[in-house]
């Protein structure tokens, strides 16, 4: 009985050990892919509080705070072949106030890839799993300031605009502020709005992304916020001023694959 | 036989017999007998006492509180079945008011969904609601865990409890799972006479459930006294508005829809409604026999013969509270194991 209790040790040891590795397919050596989230307005740099943008509509406004989630990361090469990152490495949150958090970095196979696709947002899948698989910056936190979890009605905040501009009506505090929370991806025990949009980046005219070991291929990105107000529905602050949990919100989701445009790749 | 293999043996043997006194004393989650099997994800949170006695502390906890002043337990009153007694809404931190009833803790290991409106899924995540609610305790979870972290006790109970001092947003949510999925009141009257352990309902009792049946039993579903739903009974709008499960789904057809309560416990638990507005049983019963509002999303079980309504007479009524007072749970109410540590 004894030996039976130190081979159980024994084991619960081993499988300790062996817990970190990941049980991912081998698919020859990875290297380093960066994709780089550059965020600006039109012809400008977004500064966040002191840049001064007008939108599409001649709002002017300026912006306070800008964050959105990336995941669910594949590269694509001219072949066709399709790489997707596993998923527990594939979430990152952007934000423009913190410049080490402007990239999304990943490993795949050393490779030249034509074409990338990532999702803005947070997949239904990750949204509804175990707490225990929220890690990082998946982590149910739901500050109010700039925490992009909503506690209320369990979900991720996808995308968070804030900001100030004249054509928004004065809050509580005295500040005119406009506040864009996007979130919503489908519902859990009834159907609701799904705001969950998949991105892709043709990297054919501007560089495709040459991968290999001991280097860091990196895809820049410039992310347009004024595209954020003209798409497929102009979005005017003064009519909107407050987008969080509402029909509305889908326009807005609706408008983010226009955001999105490649600059050029750094190999 | 070196000494290391000793030491290792010896250690088996120790937590072999220590694990043995464990299961003497602490008998985890059961299933009463009358009970359907339980929705709680067990298989990623199995209870253990250290777990659960964790999660008790961190249940009358008021660190996670701004100021330190409001703990889970705060509205959640063990002698009130774990409601806010004699609060139509709760005062919270600050006394800042909030906008719903605060609902009992009992049974929720059978929950499919949580608060009024279902907007939560799991019970894993629902703690994080009131704690980052700026009329509830108006704190975020990073300073909860930086204040827990700092506590002179916490590190070695999470040791204790997980088997590293590591404290993070889901050991803290699951030991607290623990503990609330372990309040379970089964040991009211109706239950000892459903699991036939020698007790009768009385005449009227027994009029009133056959009768509660009849006219209630389809939403409030035996023996949890809710079938999980979310229904507009027809109370109409208070004047806050409150839009309900609309809030979480925009489908037109949830406006003013809330979940349906369980029922046990009533007589700790008043004031009732989603707003607390009825302050007696005998006014909920008025409310379902003579003051419904034809609501467009009213239900259509509350207009049984077209016109909204159910027909029962006062004498009915008062049965059918006789039998509701069976679902009191004093040793729920009582019970040592889930007072404040």
């Amino acid at each position: 009985m004894i030996t039976i209790a130190a081979f159980i040790i024994m084991m619960s040891l081993q499988a300790h050990k062996e817990e970190p590795k990941g049980a991912e397919p081998t698919i020859g050596a990875k290297a380093i892919l960066s994709i780089e989230f550059d965020n600006i307005v039109g012809e400008q740099n977004l500064q966040l509080n002191t840049g001064a943008y007008t939108n599409g509509s001649g709002e002017n406004y300026s912006v306070s705070l800008l964050q959105y989630f990336i995941s669910n990361i594949s590269v694509k090469k001219a072949d066709g072949t399709v790489y997707t990152v596993p998923q527990d490495s594939s979430y990152f949150l952007i934000k423009e106030s913190d410049p080490a958090a402007r990239y999304a970095k990943v490993q795949v196979p050393e490779g030249e890839y034509s074409s990338i696709t990532f999702v803005l947002g947070v997949d239904s899948l990750r949204s509804t799993m175990d707490i225990s698989k929220r890690t990082g910056v998946l982590e149910p936190s739901g500050g109010m300031e700039d925490g992009m979890y909503w506690g209320w009605n369990s979900g991720y905040i996808f995308f968070k605009f804030e900001g100030t501009s004249p054509h928004a009506p004065v809050d509580p505090t005295g500040q005119h502020k406009f506040r864009y929370h996007i979130g919503g991806f489908g519902g859990y025990a009834a159907p609701t709005i799904n705001n969950i949009r998949t991105i892709t980046i043709d990297l054919t005219a501007a560089g495709n992304a040459k991968v290999r070991s001991g280097r860091v291929s990196n895809v820049h990105l410039l992310v347009d916020l004024a595209k954020l107000f003209n798409g497929s529905t102009t979005v005017r602050i003064a009519a909107n001023p407050t987008v969080m949990f509402s029909a509305y919100s889908a326009n807005i989701a609706d408008n983010f694959n226009n955001m999105f445009r490649h600059d050029h790749t750094e190999n | 036989m070196n000494k290391k293999q000793l030491l290792v043996i010896a250690l088996a043997a120790g937590g072999l017999a220590f694990s043995k006194q464990v299961i003497d004393s602490f008998t985890g989650f059961k299933k009463p007998g009358n009970f359907p099997d339980a929705i709680y994800h067990f298989k990623t949170n199995a209870i253990t006492e250290a777990k659960f006695e964790l999660g008790r502390k961190l249940f009358y906890e008021p660190r996670f509180s701004r100021d330190n002043t409001v703990s889970c337990g705060t509205c959640h009153i063990q002698s009130a079945a774990f409601t806010h007694h004699g609060h139509d809404v709760s005062h919270g931190i600050d006394d800042r008011l909030g906008k719903r009833n605060s609902p009992p803790i009992m049974n929720l290991a059978w929950g499919k969904t949580f608060f009024w409106d279902g907007g939560v899924f799991d019970l894993d995540l629902q703690p994080i609601v009131p704690i980052t609610n700026p009329v509830e305790m108006d704190e975020t979870m990073d300073n909860v865990l930086n204040k827990l972290r700092n506590h002179r006790d916490y590190p070695g109970l999470f040791k204790q409890a997980f088997g590293s001092a590591v404290i993070n947003a889901e050991r803290v949510m699951k030991a607290l799972s623990q503990f609330m999925v372990m309040l379970v009141s089964a040991n009211s009257k109706y239950d000892s006479v459903m699991r036939k352990q020698g007790v009768r309902f009385t005449a009227a009792e027994q009029q009133g459930y056959a009768l509660f049946k009849t006219h209630c039993g389809s939403c409030h579903k035996e023996p949890l006294f809710t079938d999980e739903s979310f229904r507009d009974n027809g109370i109409g709008a208070g004047p806050n508005n409150d839009e309900g499960r609309y809030l979480v789904t925009l489908n037109d057809t949830d406006k003013y829809k809330f979940k349906v309560p369980g029922l046990r416990n009533l007589s700790y638990t008043a004031p009732y409604m989603h707003d607390g507005r009825f302050i007696t049983l005998r006014a909920v019963l008025e409310h379902y026999t003579s003051h419904i509002k034809n609501t467009p999303n009213l239900d259509p079980l509350l207009k049984p013969t077209g016109a909204p309504g159910l027909k029962l007479t006062a004498a009915e009524q008062s049965n059918i509270i006789t039998f509701l007072l069976t679902l009191n749970d004093k040793d729920f109410i009582t019970d040592k194991r889930f007072s404040e540590p």
